[in-house]
Protein backbone atom coordinates (compact mmCIF):
# COMPACT_ATOMS: atom_id res chain seq x y z
CA UNK A 1 0.00 0.00 0.00
CA UNK A 2 0.85 3.77 -0.56
CA UNK A 3 2.29 5.47 2.35
CA UNK A 4 0.68 9.09 2.99
CA UNK A 5 3.76 10.73 2.36
CA UNK A 6 4.71 8.83 -1.18
CA UNK A 7 7.70 6.89 -1.81
CA UNK A 8 10.16 9.35 -0.63
CA UNK A 9 10.91 12.48 1.44
CA UNK A 10 12.70 14.54 -0.62
CA UNK A 11 11.72 18.13 0.00
CA UNK A 12 8.74 20.16 1.97
CA UNK A 13 7.81 22.35 -1.48
CA UNK A 14 5.93 18.98 -3.35
CA UNK A 15 3.74 18.41 0.38
CA UNK A 16 0.18 19.37 0.95
CA UNK A 17 -0.36 20.77 4.36
CA UNK A 18 -2.31 17.96 5.56
CA UNK A 19 0.89 15.56 5.14
CA UNK A 20 3.09 18.19 6.81
CA UNK A 21 0.47 18.34 9.56
CA UNK A 22 0.18 14.15 9.47
CA UNK A 23 4.04 13.99 9.94
CA UNK A 24 3.83 16.65 12.63
CA UNK A 25 1.01 14.84 14.56
CA UNK A 26 2.78 11.34 14.03
CA UNK A 27 5.89 12.79 16.06
CA UNK A 28 3.76 13.54 19.09
CA UNK A 29 3.87 9.66 20.42
CA UNK A 30 7.66 9.11 18.80
CA UNK A 31 8.46 11.71 21.97
CA UNK A 32 7.52 9.54 24.68
CA UNK A 33 9.75 6.53 23.31
CA UNK A 34 13.02 8.65 23.56
CA UNK A 35 12.18 8.91 27.46
CA UNK A 36 11.17 5.16 28.15
CA UNK A 37 13.91 3.26 30.02
CA UNK A 38 13.95 0.79 27.02
CA UNK A 39 14.10 3.37 24.08
CA UNK A 40 12.90 1.00 21.31
CA UNK A 41 10.04 0.10 19.43
CA UNK A 42 9.72 -3.37 17.09
CA UNK A 43 8.17 -1.35 14.03
CA UNK A 44 10.96 -1.41 11.35
CA UNK A 45 12.24 -4.97 12.88
CA UNK A 46 13.92 -6.21 9.62
CA UNK A 47 14.24 -3.32 7.52
CA UNK A 48 17.32 -2.13 6.93
CA UNK A 49 18.62 1.30 6.03
CA UNK A 50 21.39 2.85 4.78
CA UNK A 51 22.87 6.60 5.90
CA UNK A 52 24.73 8.01 2.99
CA UNK A 53 25.86 10.86 4.17
CA UNK A 54 28.86 12.54 1.50
CA UNK A 55 28.92 15.50 3.32
CA UNK A 56 30.09 15.43 7.77
CA UNK A 57 27.29 15.79 9.89
CA UNK A 58 27.00 15.17 13.14
CA UNK A 59 23.66 16.37 14.72
CA UNK A 60 21.54 14.86 11.81
CA UNK A 61 23.74 11.59 10.88
CA UNK A 62 23.06 10.63 15.00
CA UNK A 63 19.37 11.81 14.98
CA UNK A 64 19.14 9.84 11.64
CA UNK A 65 20.71 6.51 13.80
CA UNK A 66 18.83 6.94 16.69
CA UNK A 67 15.57 7.54 15.36
CA UNK A 68 16.51 4.12 13.09
CA UNK A 69 17.75 2.45 15.97
CA UNK A 70 14.77 3.26 18.60
CA UNK A 71 12.48 1.50 16.03
CA UNK A 72 14.66 -1.54 15.44
CA UNK A 73 15.70 -1.03 12.07
CA UNK A 74 19.55 -2.41 11.14
CA UNK A 75 21.69 0.15 10.02
CA UNK A 76 24.75 0.75 8.18
CA UNK A 77 26.74 4.19 7.38
CA UNK A 78 28.58 5.16 4.50
CA UNK A 79 30.33 8.13 4.17
CA UNK A 80 32.48 9.46 1.04
CA UNK A 81 36.32 8.59 2.53
CA UNK A 82 36.89 5.31 3.30
CA UNK A 83 34.36 3.31 0.56
CA UNK A 84 34.59 3.28 -3.11
CA UNK A 85 33.49 7.02 -3.57
CA UNK A 86 36.58 7.50 -2.43
CA UNK A 87 37.50 5.41 -5.65
CA UNK A 88 35.68 7.57 -8.08
CA UNK A 89 31.89 5.04 -8.11
CA UNK A 90 29.35 7.60 -9.12
CA UNK A 91 26.38 8.05 -7.17
CA UNK A 92 24.04 5.83 -8.68
CA UNK A 93 26.50 2.49 -8.77
CA UNK A 94 27.25 3.16 -4.81
CA UNK A 95 23.42 2.92 -4.19
CA UNK A 96 22.45 0.22 -6.45
CA UNK A 97 25.09 -2.10 -5.42
CA UNK A 98 23.80 -1.13 -1.81
CA UNK A 99 20.24 -2.09 -3.32
CA UNK A 100 21.72 -5.58 -4.50
CA UNK A 101 22.49 -6.10 -1.15
CA UNK A 102 18.38 -5.69 -0.01
CA UNK A 103 18.07 -2.71 1.75
CA UNK A 104 14.76 -0.75 2.60
CA UNK A 105 15.73 2.69 2.99
CA UNK A 106 18.54 5.23 2.02
CA UNK A 107 18.87 8.30 4.00
CA UNK A 108 21.51 10.98 1.79
CA UNK A 109 22.78 13.79 2.51
CA UNK A 110 25.00 15.41 -0.23
CA UNK A 111 26.66 18.57 -1.57
CA UNK A 112 24.79 18.65 -4.70
CA UNK A 113 21.30 19.98 -4.84
CA UNK A 114 18.59 17.80 -6.50
CA UNK A 115 21.17 14.47 -5.41
CA UNK A 116 18.18 13.00 -3.62
CA UNK A 117 15.67 13.10 -6.06
CA UNK A 118 17.80 11.96 -8.80
CA UNK A 119 18.74 8.94 -6.30
CA UNK A 120 15.00 8.58 -5.47
CA UNK A 121 14.26 8.53 -9.23
CA UNK A 122 16.69 5.64 -9.69
CA UNK A 123 16.19 2.79 -7.03
CA UNK A 124 13.70 1.05 -5.42
CA UNK A 125 14.12 2.06 -1.56
CA UNK A 126 12.59 4.53 0.05
CA UNK A 127 14.92 7.47 -0.35
CA UNK A 128 15.02 10.24 2.76
CA UNK A 129 16.66 13.90 1.73
CA UNK A 130 18.99 14.76 4.84
CA UNK A 131 20.63 17.68 3.03
CA UNK A 132 21.43 18.08 -0.43
CA UNK A 133 23.42 21.42 -1.41
CA UNK A 134 21.62 24.63 -1.19
CA UNK A 135 17.85 23.10 -2.01
CA UNK A 136 16.49 21.51 0.97
CA UNK A 137 16.68 20.01 4.67
CA UNK A 138 13.21 18.83 4.98
CA UNK A 139 13.57 17.06 8.13
CA UNK A 140 15.23 19.81 9.74
CA UNK A 141 12.52 22.13 8.70
CA UNK A 142 9.78 19.63 10.01
CA UNK A 143 11.44 19.43 13.26
CA UNK A 144 11.64 23.26 13.49
CA UNK A 145 7.95 23.39 12.45
CA UNK A 146 7.51 20.65 15.64
CA UNK A 147 9.42 22.82 17.95
CA UNK A 148 7.33 25.77 16.78
CA UNK A 149 4.24 24.19 17.53
CA UNK A 150 4.99 22.60 20.50
CA UNK A 151 6.13 26.52 21.66
CA UNK A 152 3.46 28.27 20.08
CA UNK A 153 0.67 25.50 20.17
CA UNK A 154 -0.52 26.64 16.45
CA UNK A 155 1.48 27.71 13.45
CA UNK A 156 -1.40 29.56 11.97
CA UNK A 157 -0.41 33.59 11.49
CA UNK A 158 3.03 32.70 13.70
CA UNK A 159 5.75 35.50 12.76
CA UNK A 160 9.05 33.62 12.00
CA UNK A 161 12.12 35.85 10.85
CA UNK A 162 15.23 33.57 9.86
CA UNK A 163 18.21 35.30 9.94
CA UNK A 164 21.54 35.08 8.31
CA UNK A 165 22.50 33.39 5.16
CA UNK A 166 19.55 32.47 3.83
CA UNK A 167 21.21 32.40 0.20
CA UNK A 168 23.42 29.34 0.61
CA UNK A 169 20.74 27.45 3.40
CA UNK A 170 18.87 24.54 2.47
CA UNK A 171 17.17 24.69 6.04
CA UNK A 172 15.94 27.93 5.08
CA UNK A 173 14.02 27.19 1.83
CA UNK A 174 12.75 23.89 3.95
CA UNK A 175 11.59 26.34 6.89
CA UNK A 176 10.29 28.96 4.22
CA UNK A 177 8.21 26.39 2.18
CA UNK A 178 7.51 24.70 5.18
CA UNK A 179 5.97 27.94 7.28
CA UNK A 180 4.14 29.34 4.52
CA UNK A 181 2.16 26.28 3.88
CA UNK A 182 1.51 25.85 7.16
CA UNK A 183 0.22 29.25 7.50
CA UNK A 184 2.85 31.35 8.94
CA UNK A 185 4.30 34.66 8.39
CA UNK A 186 7.45 34.19 6.99
CA UNK A 187 10.24 37.11 7.19
CA UNK A 188 14.51 36.75 6.53
CA UNK A 189 16.99 39.10 7.69
CA UNK A 190 20.13 39.26 6.43
CA UNK A 191 22.96 41.11 4.57
CA UNK A 192 21.87 41.48 0.43
CA UNK A 193 24.49 39.78 -0.31
CA UNK A 194 23.31 36.57 1.69
CA UNK A 195 19.64 36.74 0.45
CA UNK A 196 18.75 35.36 -2.97
CA UNK A 197 17.51 37.66 -5.48
CA UNK A 198 13.60 38.26 -5.76
CA UNK A 199 12.99 36.74 -2.45
CA UNK A 200 10.10 38.99 -1.70
CA UNK A 201 8.19 37.89 -5.19
CA UNK A 202 7.84 34.76 -2.59
CA UNK A 203 5.41 37.24 -0.21
CA UNK A 204 8.42 37.01 2.14
CA UNK A 205 8.91 40.49 4.00
CA UNK A 206 12.58 41.51 3.92
CA UNK A 207 14.35 43.30 6.98
CA UNK A 208 17.83 44.88 6.56
CA UNK A 209 17.83 45.63 10.04
CA UNK A 210 17.91 42.48 13.12
CA UNK A 211 16.17 45.37 15.45
CA UNK A 212 13.22 45.54 13.46
CA UNK A 213 13.21 41.67 12.93
CA UNK A 214 12.80 41.27 16.24
CA UNK A 215 10.35 43.61 16.82
CA UNK A 216 7.84 42.34 14.38
CA UNK A 217 8.88 38.53 15.05
CA UNK A 218 7.82 35.63 17.93
CA UNK A 219 10.72 33.72 16.49
CA UNK A 220 13.48 33.74 15.38
CA UNK A 221 15.43 31.10 13.34
CA UNK A 222 19.08 32.03 12.92
CA UNK A 223 21.13 29.96 10.67
CA UNK A 224 24.56 29.07 10.56
CA UNK A 225 27.02 31.47 8.97
CA UNK A 226 29.18 29.29 6.53
CA UNK A 227 32.46 30.65 7.31
CA UNK A 228 33.21 29.47 3.73
CA UNK A 229 31.39 32.22 2.73
CA UNK A 230 33.56 34.96 4.17
CA UNK A 231 36.25 33.88 1.73
CA UNK A 232 34.47 34.06 -1.00
CA UNK A 233 33.49 37.81 -0.05
CA UNK A 234 30.05 37.88 0.49
CA UNK A 235 30.39 39.96 4.53
CA UNK A 236 33.47 41.95 5.25
CA UNK A 237 34.05 40.30 8.29
CA UNK A 238 32.86 38.12 10.61
CA UNK A 239 33.11 40.66 13.38
CA UNK A 240 31.23 43.20 11.05
CA UNK A 241 28.57 40.21 11.11
CA UNK A 242 28.04 40.23 14.45
CA UNK A 243 28.14 43.85 15.01
CA UNK A 244 25.56 44.35 12.28
CA UNK A 245 22.99 41.11 12.76
CA UNK A 246 24.22 39.15 15.69
CA UNK A 247 21.45 37.66 17.66
CA UNK A 248 22.63 39.25 20.90
CA UNK A 249 21.36 39.74 24.72
CA UNK A 250 21.12 43.19 24.22
CA UNK A 251 18.84 43.29 21.23
CA UNK A 252 16.68 41.29 22.65
CA UNK A 253 16.42 42.77 25.97
CA UNK A 254 15.31 46.49 24.09
CA UNK A 255 12.38 44.22 22.46
CA UNK A 256 8.90 44.55 24.47
CA UNK A 257 8.10 40.85 23.88
CA UNK A 258 10.03 37.53 23.83
CA UNK A 259 11.36 36.18 20.91
CA UNK A 260 12.00 32.15 20.69
CA UNK A 261 15.26 31.47 19.02
CA UNK A 262 16.01 28.81 17.00
CA UNK A 263 18.95 27.65 15.75
CA UNK A 264 19.55 24.27 13.50
CA UNK A 265 23.29 23.62 14.53
CA UNK A 266 26.22 23.79 14.92
CA UNK A 267 26.41 27.25 16.40
CA UNK A 268 29.20 29.42 15.65
CA UNK A 269 28.82 31.65 19.24
CA UNK A 270 29.75 35.01 19.18
CA UNK A 271 29.14 35.12 15.65
CA UNK A 272 25.47 34.82 14.12
CA UNK A 273 24.76 34.22 18.17
CA UNK A 274 25.63 35.31 21.22
CA UNK A 275 26.49 32.23 24.28
CA UNK A 276 24.13 34.22 26.69
CA UNK A 277 21.11 34.05 23.79
CA UNK A 278 22.08 30.07 23.30
CA UNK A 279 22.04 29.22 26.88
CA UNK A 280 19.54 31.63 27.76
CA UNK A 281 15.59 30.93 28.73
CA UNK A 282 14.39 32.26 25.00
CA UNK A 283 16.48 29.54 23.30
CA UNK A 284 14.91 25.81 22.06
CA UNK A 285 17.79 24.75 20.56
CA UNK A 286 18.01 21.71 22.61
CA UNK A 287 14.78 21.15 21.90
CA UNK A 288 15.05 21.32 18.40
CA UNK A 289 17.71 17.99 18.66
CA UNK A 290 15.11 16.15 21.02
CA UNK A 291 12.30 17.17 18.81
CA UNK A 292 14.73 15.48 15.60
CA UNK A 293 14.66 12.08 16.52
CA UNK A 294 10.89 12.12 17.18
CA UNK A 295 10.63 13.54 13.38
CA UNK A 296 12.67 11.43 11.79
CA UNK A 297 10.97 8.06 13.53
CA UNK A 298 7.59 9.63 12.39
CA UNK A 299 9.17 10.07 8.87
CA UNK A 300 10.70 6.84 8.73
CA UNK A 301 6.91 5.20 10.40
CA UNK A 302 5.12 6.86 7.62
CA UNK A 303 7.41 6.09 4.55
CA UNK A 304 8.40 2.03 5.54
CA UNK A 305 4.84 1.54 5.12
CA UNK A 306 5.03 1.96 1.25
CA UNK A 307 5.76 -0.05 -1.11
CA UNK A 308 7.19 1.54 -4.01
CA UNK A 309 5.52 0.16 -6.98
CA UNK A 310 2.46 1.72 -5.61
CA UNK A 311 3.95 4.85 -4.73
CA UNK A 312 5.20 5.76 -8.29
CA UNK A 313 1.89 7.72 -8.77
CA UNK A 314 1.85 9.32 -5.87
CA UNK A 315 4.87 10.85 -6.64
CA UNK A 316 3.81 12.38 -9.92
CA UNK A 317 1.02 14.09 -8.06
CA UNK A 318 2.26 16.84 -5.66
CA UNK A 319 2.84 19.93 -7.97
CA UNK A 320 6.15 18.02 -8.77
CA UNK A 321 8.85 20.44 -10.05
CA UNK A 322 11.29 18.66 -12.38
CA UNK B 1 -16.22 -5.99 36.30
CA UNK B 2 -14.53 -3.57 38.60
CA UNK B 3 -16.02 -5.92 41.80
CA UNK B 4 -13.99 -8.84 39.85
CA UNK B 5 -10.37 -7.27 39.42
CA UNK B 6 -10.56 -6.24 42.57
CA UNK B 7 -11.66 -9.86 44.02
CA UNK B 8 -8.94 -11.02 41.69
CA UNK B 9 -6.68 -9.32 42.89
CA UNK B 10 -7.10 -9.26 46.18
CA UNK B 11 -7.56 -5.65 46.89
CA UNK B 12 -6.05 -2.35 45.07
CA UNK B 13 -2.73 -2.29 46.00
CA UNK B 14 -0.31 -2.30 43.20
CA UNK B 15 -2.85 -2.14 40.85
CA UNK B 16 -2.23 -0.48 37.49
CA UNK B 17 -4.89 -0.61 34.87
CA UNK B 18 -3.78 0.11 31.70
CA UNK B 19 -6.32 0.75 28.89
CA UNK B 20 -5.23 0.26 25.03
CA UNK B 21 -5.89 2.86 22.79
CA UNK B 22 -8.32 4.06 22.06
CA UNK B 23 -12.03 2.83 23.68
CA UNK B 24 -9.67 0.91 26.05
CA UNK B 25 -8.87 3.80 27.92
CA UNK B 26 -11.93 5.44 28.57
CA UNK B 27 -13.51 1.81 29.91
CA UNK B 28 -10.33 2.41 32.31
CA UNK B 29 -10.99 5.09 33.47
CA UNK B 30 -14.49 4.19 34.29
CA UNK B 31 -13.46 0.82 35.99
CA UNK B 32 -11.18 2.95 38.17
CA UNK B 33 -13.88 5.41 38.64
CA UNK B 34 -15.98 2.61 40.01
CA UNK B 35 -13.17 0.95 41.92
CA UNK B 36 -12.40 4.54 43.69
CA UNK B 37 -16.04 4.42 44.94
CA UNK B 38 -16.16 1.13 46.19
CA UNK B 39 -12.94 0.59 47.88
CA UNK B 40 -12.29 4.42 48.29
CA UNK B 41 -8.74 3.81 46.41
CA UNK B 42 -7.94 5.13 43.22
CA UNK B 43 -5.47 2.42 41.50
CA UNK B 44 -3.52 4.08 39.01
CA UNK B 45 -4.09 3.87 35.46
CA UNK B 46 -2.13 3.93 31.82
CA UNK B 47 -2.50 4.35 28.69
CA UNK B 48 -1.00 1.79 25.57
CA UNK B 49 -0.91 2.43 21.92
CA UNK B 50 0.05 -0.75 20.66
CA UNK B 51 0.13 0.00 16.91
CA UNK B 52 3.87 0.26 17.08
CA UNK B 53 3.66 -3.45 18.27
CA UNK B 54 1.39 -4.20 15.59
CA UNK B 55 2.52 -8.14 13.78
CA UNK B 56 1.04 -6.73 10.33
CA UNK B 57 2.69 -3.35 10.25
CA UNK B 58 4.32 -4.35 6.96
CA UNK B 59 0.94 -5.28 5.52
CA UNK B 60 -1.81 -3.62 6.53
CA UNK B 61 -2.58 0.17 3.95
CA UNK B 62 -2.18 3.56 5.02
CA UNK B 63 -0.09 3.68 7.91
CA UNK B 64 -2.07 3.25 11.36
CA UNK B 65 -2.64 6.50 13.50
CA UNK B 66 -0.46 6.62 16.59
CA UNK B 67 -2.27 7.58 19.50
CA UNK B 68 -0.09 8.54 22.65
CA UNK B 69 1.28 5.84 25.22
CA UNK B 70 1.33 6.56 29.00
CA UNK B 71 2.33 4.46 31.61
CA UNK B 72 2.84 6.44 35.40
CA UNK B 73 5.39 5.30 37.12
CA UNK B 74 7.12 1.56 37.42
CA UNK B 75 5.16 -1.06 37.02
CA UNK B 76 8.19 -3.55 38.24
CA UNK B 77 6.33 -5.48 40.95
CA UNK B 78 3.05 -4.09 39.79
CA UNK B 79 -0.39 -5.98 39.28
CA UNK B 80 -1.15 -4.78 36.15
CA UNK B 81 -4.54 -5.34 34.45
CA UNK B 82 -5.00 -4.32 30.52
CA UNK B 83 -8.55 -2.75 29.91
CA UNK B 84 -9.85 -3.11 25.83
CA UNK B 85 -12.98 -3.05 24.93
CA UNK B 86 -13.14 -6.08 22.57
CA UNK B 87 -11.49 -9.29 22.52
CA UNK B 88 -11.46 -10.95 19.25
CA UNK B 89 -7.85 -12.76 17.42
CA UNK B 90 -5.99 -12.36 20.51
CA UNK B 91 -3.43 -9.92 18.18
CA UNK B 92 -3.91 -6.87 20.27
CA UNK B 93 -2.98 -8.84 23.51
CA UNK B 94 -0.39 -9.96 22.35
CA UNK B 95 1.25 -6.51 21.31
CA UNK B 96 0.08 -4.91 24.74
CA UNK B 97 2.47 -7.63 26.22
CA UNK B 98 4.99 -7.01 24.51
CA UNK B 99 4.93 -3.13 25.14
CA UNK B 100 4.46 -3.34 28.65
CA UNK B 101 6.98 -5.83 28.92
CA UNK B 102 9.68 -3.11 27.95
CA UNK B 103 8.33 -0.62 30.46
CA UNK B 104 9.49 -3.15 33.57
CA UNK B 105 8.39 -6.40 34.81
CA UNK B 106 5.17 -6.92 36.78
CA UNK B 107 4.27 -9.02 39.24
CA UNK B 108 1.30 -10.00 37.54
CA UNK B 109 -0.34 -8.90 33.95
CA UNK B 110 -4.62 -9.81 33.66
CA UNK B 111 -6.92 -9.09 31.00
CA UNK B 112 -10.35 -7.34 31.21
CA UNK B 113 -12.15 -6.70 28.05
CA UNK B 114 -15.90 -5.69 28.13
CA UNK B 115 -17.05 -7.82 25.27
CA UNK B 116 -15.14 -11.22 24.12
CA UNK B 117 -16.43 -12.10 20.56
CA UNK B 118 -14.39 -15.21 20.38
CA UNK B 119 -12.57 -15.88 17.18
CA UNK B 120 -9.06 -16.15 19.08
CA UNK B 121 -5.91 -16.61 16.77
CA UNK B 122 -3.44 -16.87 19.57
CA UNK B 123 -3.50 -18.94 23.23
CA UNK B 124 -5.28 -15.77 24.79
CA UNK B 125 -7.85 -15.50 27.52
CA UNK B 126 -9.56 -12.90 29.94
CA UNK B 127 -9.66 -13.00 33.10
CA UNK B 128 -12.55 -10.30 33.40
CA UNK B 129 -15.18 -10.20 30.81
CA UNK B 130 -18.10 -7.88 30.89
CA UNK B 131 -20.37 -9.80 28.01
CA UNK B 132 -19.60 -12.78 25.72
CA UNK B 133 -20.99 -12.98 22.53
CA UNK B 134 -20.62 -15.42 19.54
CA UNK B 135 -19.79 -13.26 16.28
CA UNK B 136 -19.34 -14.66 12.89
CA UNK B 137 -16.21 -13.71 11.11
CA UNK B 138 -18.23 -11.30 8.87
CA UNK B 139 -19.90 -9.67 11.95
CA UNK B 140 -18.11 -6.83 13.50
CA UNK B 141 -18.84 -5.73 17.02
CA UNK B 142 -18.50 -1.55 17.64
CA UNK B 143 -18.23 -0.44 21.36
CA UNK B 144 -18.91 3.12 21.70
CA UNK B 145 -18.18 5.23 24.62
CA UNK B 146 -19.76 8.76 25.44
CA UNK B 147 -16.30 10.40 26.06
CA UNK B 148 -15.43 9.48 21.88
CA UNK B 149 -18.47 8.88 20.39
CA UNK B 150 -21.18 10.83 22.00
CA UNK B 151 -23.34 7.62 23.96
CA UNK B 152 -22.48 4.24 25.44
CA UNK B 153 -23.84 1.62 23.39
CA UNK B 154 -22.47 -2.05 22.03
CA UNK B 155 -23.52 -2.39 18.19
CA UNK B 156 -23.11 -5.84 16.12
CA UNK B 157 -22.82 -4.73 12.58
CA UNK B 158 -21.53 -6.74 9.26
CA UNK B 159 -18.20 -6.36 8.99
CA UNK B 160 -18.04 -4.03 6.05
CA UNK B 161 -19.83 -1.81 7.66
CA UNK B 162 -18.44 2.36 7.56
CA UNK B 163 -17.04 2.84 11.32
CA UNK B 164 -19.56 4.68 13.39
CA UNK B 165 -17.50 7.56 12.99
CA UNK B 166 -19.31 10.15 15.02
CA UNK B 167 -16.43 9.80 18.17
CA UNK B 168 -13.96 7.87 15.82
CA UNK B 169 -12.57 10.62 13.96
CA UNK B 170 -13.38 13.23 16.96
CA UNK B 171 -11.35 12.34 19.74
CA UNK B 172 -7.78 11.59 20.64
CA UNK B 173 -6.61 14.73 20.68
CA UNK B 174 -4.79 15.99 17.96
CA UNK B 175 -6.09 15.75 14.31
CA UNK B 176 -7.05 12.48 12.25
CA UNK B 177 -6.45 13.06 8.15
CA UNK B 178 -7.71 11.33 5.66
CA UNK B 179 -4.39 10.64 4.51
CA UNK B 180 -3.77 8.20 7.47
CA UNK B 181 -6.50 5.81 7.12
CA UNK B 182 -9.38 7.66 7.85
CA UNK B 183 -11.35 6.59 10.73
CA UNK B 184 -11.26 3.22 10.77
CA UNK B 185 -9.66 1.77 14.05
CA UNK B 186 -7.98 -1.49 13.28
CA UNK B 187 -7.39 -2.90 17.01
CA UNK B 188 -11.24 -2.59 17.77
CA UNK B 189 -11.85 -4.46 14.93
CA UNK B 190 -9.13 -6.33 13.05
CA UNK B 191 -7.14 -7.26 15.69
CA UNK B 192 -8.70 -7.21 19.35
Amino acid sequence: MTSPLGKDLLALEPLTPEQIGLILDTAEPFKEISERAIKKVPTLRGSTIVNLFFEPSTRTRISFEFAEKRLSADTVNVGATGSSVSKGETLVDTARNLEAMRIDMVVIRHGASGAAQFLAQRIESNVINAGDGTHEHPTQGLLDLLTLRDHFGDLRGLRVCIVGDVLHSRVARSNIWGLQKMGADVAVCGPRSLLPNAIAEFGITVFDRIEAAMEWAQALNVLRLQLERMTAGYIPSLREYNRVFGVTRERLERVDHDVLILHPGPMNRGVEIDSDVADGPQSVILNQVTNGVAIRMAVLYLLAGGRPELAETAKSTPGGDR
Amino acid sequence: MADEIVELHDGTEDLVLVGIQRRGVQLADRIARLIAEREGDTPRRGALDITLYRDDLQTVGPRPVVGPTDIPGDIDNARVVIVDDVLYTGRTVRAALDELADFGRPARIGLAVLIDRGGRELPIHADVVGKRVDLRRDQRVDVLVTELDGRDAVEVVPKSAPASDAGRAAGGGRSKKPASGGGRRAAGEASA
